[in-house]
């Protein structure tokens, strides 16, 4: 038994080593999103608009210029009661923290959420946490901290209502909202 | 094994009840109540058994309406002397029915009583309507406006008097001599503290999942008397009754930053009990009122901090890296029952009320989350986690868990004052509807409480004095 058990070990972390490679190299080749036309801020003033027409695109330096300049990448996701940042959420904050470096007088809101199957109170800090995990990965980035707050939600404000691992997964998040 | 005593004797000298009644325990001037459970009972005691917890289920009790010495009109909102003398008997009846103990059969289904078979009962009438206990009692308005309302328990088949008492209080508190009467019974029959008169507050919460509407609100043991505290602008999360009742700590997300607020009741004002500059969650205070605890999140890491009720300075109890939240005191204070991950996921912990000698107590599988500590001292209450979120009791020591309830989300228990009973939220698999539940210590009653809307975080405060 002992030598059989022992193969299927070493065979399934083989098999698990591969398939992080495949995921990691799927998610490095993976494309930048294409971008969505950007169809402007919604103008919902009767003035009349301002001589020089801007083009179209949102106001530099906006919440809405940080979507479209991140490519709506607003978000990173967390592994079942984890708080560390991984490759894919790494990619996505280093998008970010472009957009902060390039507009050094604009602040976030970095908000984080848990899932629904823990209780409250912990929730509350499992979301501060990620959500300081995303603050210090910024600030690490060159992101002044003064610049950078957090708040958490914990498992109150789920972005999937439905009560499946596919919307758990998408709940346990950490999302960076631009302060206009 | 049960023991039942018995105390044997009829009351000598008892006044009549109406205006000017001797052993009046005056309730006013609202709200406290005066009321001892002193006994009144002097001559010797005499004990019988009952074998479980299945034979009192067939205890019958009759409570038919309280009767009146003259049905006048007063200021209570269920109206008249006569109204409320079944208004009353309808609460108890509630009351006693709702914990698995007794079978009461209520006012509606029996005949109203002349009042002077208050103190002297026709017990070969009940004894044919197979009742065992019967209870009867008095209302009449006393000359200063105030109610008084007397209770009596009788045993039919020993044709005795096993206990009295008589309370005065504002008209608006007439549910409380109901809730007091309840107590003196089930006290008197179960040998356990009372819990019926005292009060609840917890989340009202409406609207869809993804932006549910958070309120503070309270209530009677019972459900009555509910009422909003706080409009819903600003989420408002995890709330306890200070151990006066004057005063509520809670979560609120004023100007969108989490933070403990005490709300005064009688002022309707809050203050925010410190501003420590980084969130703060899951207040709680201490057995004598003086302490609050709260937990608190900084560079991810978060602590629990003990600050004076008056404010001032706080002072961190943990110092692991990780979560350390909530925090539950034992009866004498002494100690305090937490949940910390720092062992690599949520256990419960307990240390002193300083912060000092802090030690694992929980070692079972699953995750074991907001412990609190029963009334009685011996128990611990927590939340486990397993894949479904059950409630669960074990003791002190952390030996003989066992769940009392078996649902997809129990969440959050907190105590009945005699620690026999445990109140917790329940949320629905998909919707994410929360109902307010209890379940006594056997696991086997278990009933929703209603409430106006969706109710989670229920916070039990104690027996009203």
């Amino acid at each position: 038994m002992m030598p059989s058990m022992l193969n299927t070990r070493l065979l399934s972390a083989g098999l698990m080593a591969t398939v992080g490679a495949l995921a990691l190299s799927a998610c490095a080749s993976k494309p930048p999103k294409q971008l969505p036309p950007e169809p402007g801020p919604p103008v919902t003033n009767t003035m009349p608009a301002p001589a020089p027409v801007m083009p179209s695109g949102p106001t530099p330096g906006s919440q809405a210029d940080f979507l479209a300049s991140t490519g709506g990448r607003d978000t990173i996701h967390f592994a079942l009661d984890k708080y560390d940042i991984d490759q894919v959420s790494a990619d996505i904050l280093r998008v970010q923290a472009g957009w902060l470096l390039k507009y050094p007088g604009k602040k976030a809101t970095i908000e984080g959420h848990a899932d629904e199957r823990g209780t409250r109170d912990y929730n509350l800090a499992l979301g501060e946490r990620r959500a300081n995990a995303a603050k210090a990965f910024l600030v690490s980035l060159g992101v002044d901290a003064s610049r950078l707050t957090t708040v958490s939600y914990g498992k109150e404000r789920p972005v999937d209502v439905a009560s499946t691992e596919e919307a758990w997964a998408k709940n346990r998040r950490a999302v960076t909202v631009t302060i206009d | 094994m049960m023991m039942r005593k018995i105390y044997g004797g009829l009351l000598a000298g008892v006044a009549l009840m109406g205006a000017g009644v001797v052993q009046a325990q005056t309730i006013a001037p609202a709200p406290m109540v005066t009321a001892t459970p002193s006994p009144t009972l002097d001559n010797g005691v005499l004990t019988g058994t009952v074998s479980d917890d299945s034979a009192w289920q067939s205890l019958g009790i009759a409570i038919p309406s309280f009767a009146t010495n003259a049905d006048v009109p007063t200021a209570a909102s269920a109206g008249s002397t006569a109204q409320l003398g079944r208004a009353i008997a309808e609460v108890i009846t509630g009351d006693l029915k709702n914990n698995g103990l007794f079978k009461p059969t209520g006012p509606n289904s029996l005949p109203p009583i002349p009042i002077i078979q208050v103190l002297t009962p026709d017990f070969p009438t009940w004894s044919t309507r197979s009742a065992e206990m019967l209870v009867h009692g008095s209302v009449s308005a006393a000359s200063n406006g105030n109610l008084v309302v007397g209770c009596y328990l009788y045993d039919v088949s020993l044709r005795q008097q096993l206990v009295k008492a008589t309370w005065e209080m504002a008209p608006g508190d007439w549910r409380r001599a109901a809730h007091k009467c309840a107590d003196t019974i089930y006290s008197r029959l179960s040998g356990e503290s009372p819990f019926f008169d005292s009060r609840i507050a917890y989340i009202a919460e409406t609207g869809p999942k993804d932006h549910r509407m958070k309120r503070l609100a309270i209530m009677d043991s019972d459900g009555a008397n509910h009422r909003f505290i706080t409009t819903g602008q600003a989420m408002a999360l995890t709330p306890r009754f200070s151990p006066d009742y004057r005063k509520i700590v809670y979560l609120s997300y004023l100007n969108g930053r989490p933070r403990i607020y005490v709300y005064d009741v009688e002022s309707a004002s809050q203050k925010m009990i410190a501003e420590p500059g980084s969130p703060a969650f899951a207040p709680r205070w201490s057995p004598d009122g003086k302490w609050i605890l709260y937990s608190m999140a900084q560079a991810g890491n978060t602590n629990i901090y003990r600050v004076s009720s008056q404010g001032g300075i706080s002072q961190k109890l943990t110092e692991t890296p990780g979560i350390n939240v909530g925090g539950s005191y034992s009866p004498d204070g002494s100690k305090i029952i937490f949940e910390s991950d720092r062992g690599g996921s949520q256990q419960i912990y307990v240390m002193n009320a300083d912060g000092s000698g802090q030690r694992r107590v929980s070692f079972f599988g699953g995750r074991a989350a907001t412990p609190e500590w029963s009334p009685r001292g011996d128990q611990i209450a927590f939340t486990h986690i397993g894949g479904n979120l059950r409630i669960a009791v074990m003791g002190v020591d952390g030996s003989g868990m066992r769940y009392l309830t078996d649902a997809w989300q129990d969440e959050a228990p907190t105590w009945a004052p005699n620690g026999r009973i445990i109140q917790f939220f329940r949320t629905e698999k998909g919707t994410g509807k929360t109902s307010i539940w209890q379940v006594d210590l056997t696991g086997r009653n278990e009933r929703r409480l209603p409430t106006p809307v969706d109710g989670s975080d229920p916070s039990w405060g104690p027996i009203r004095q």
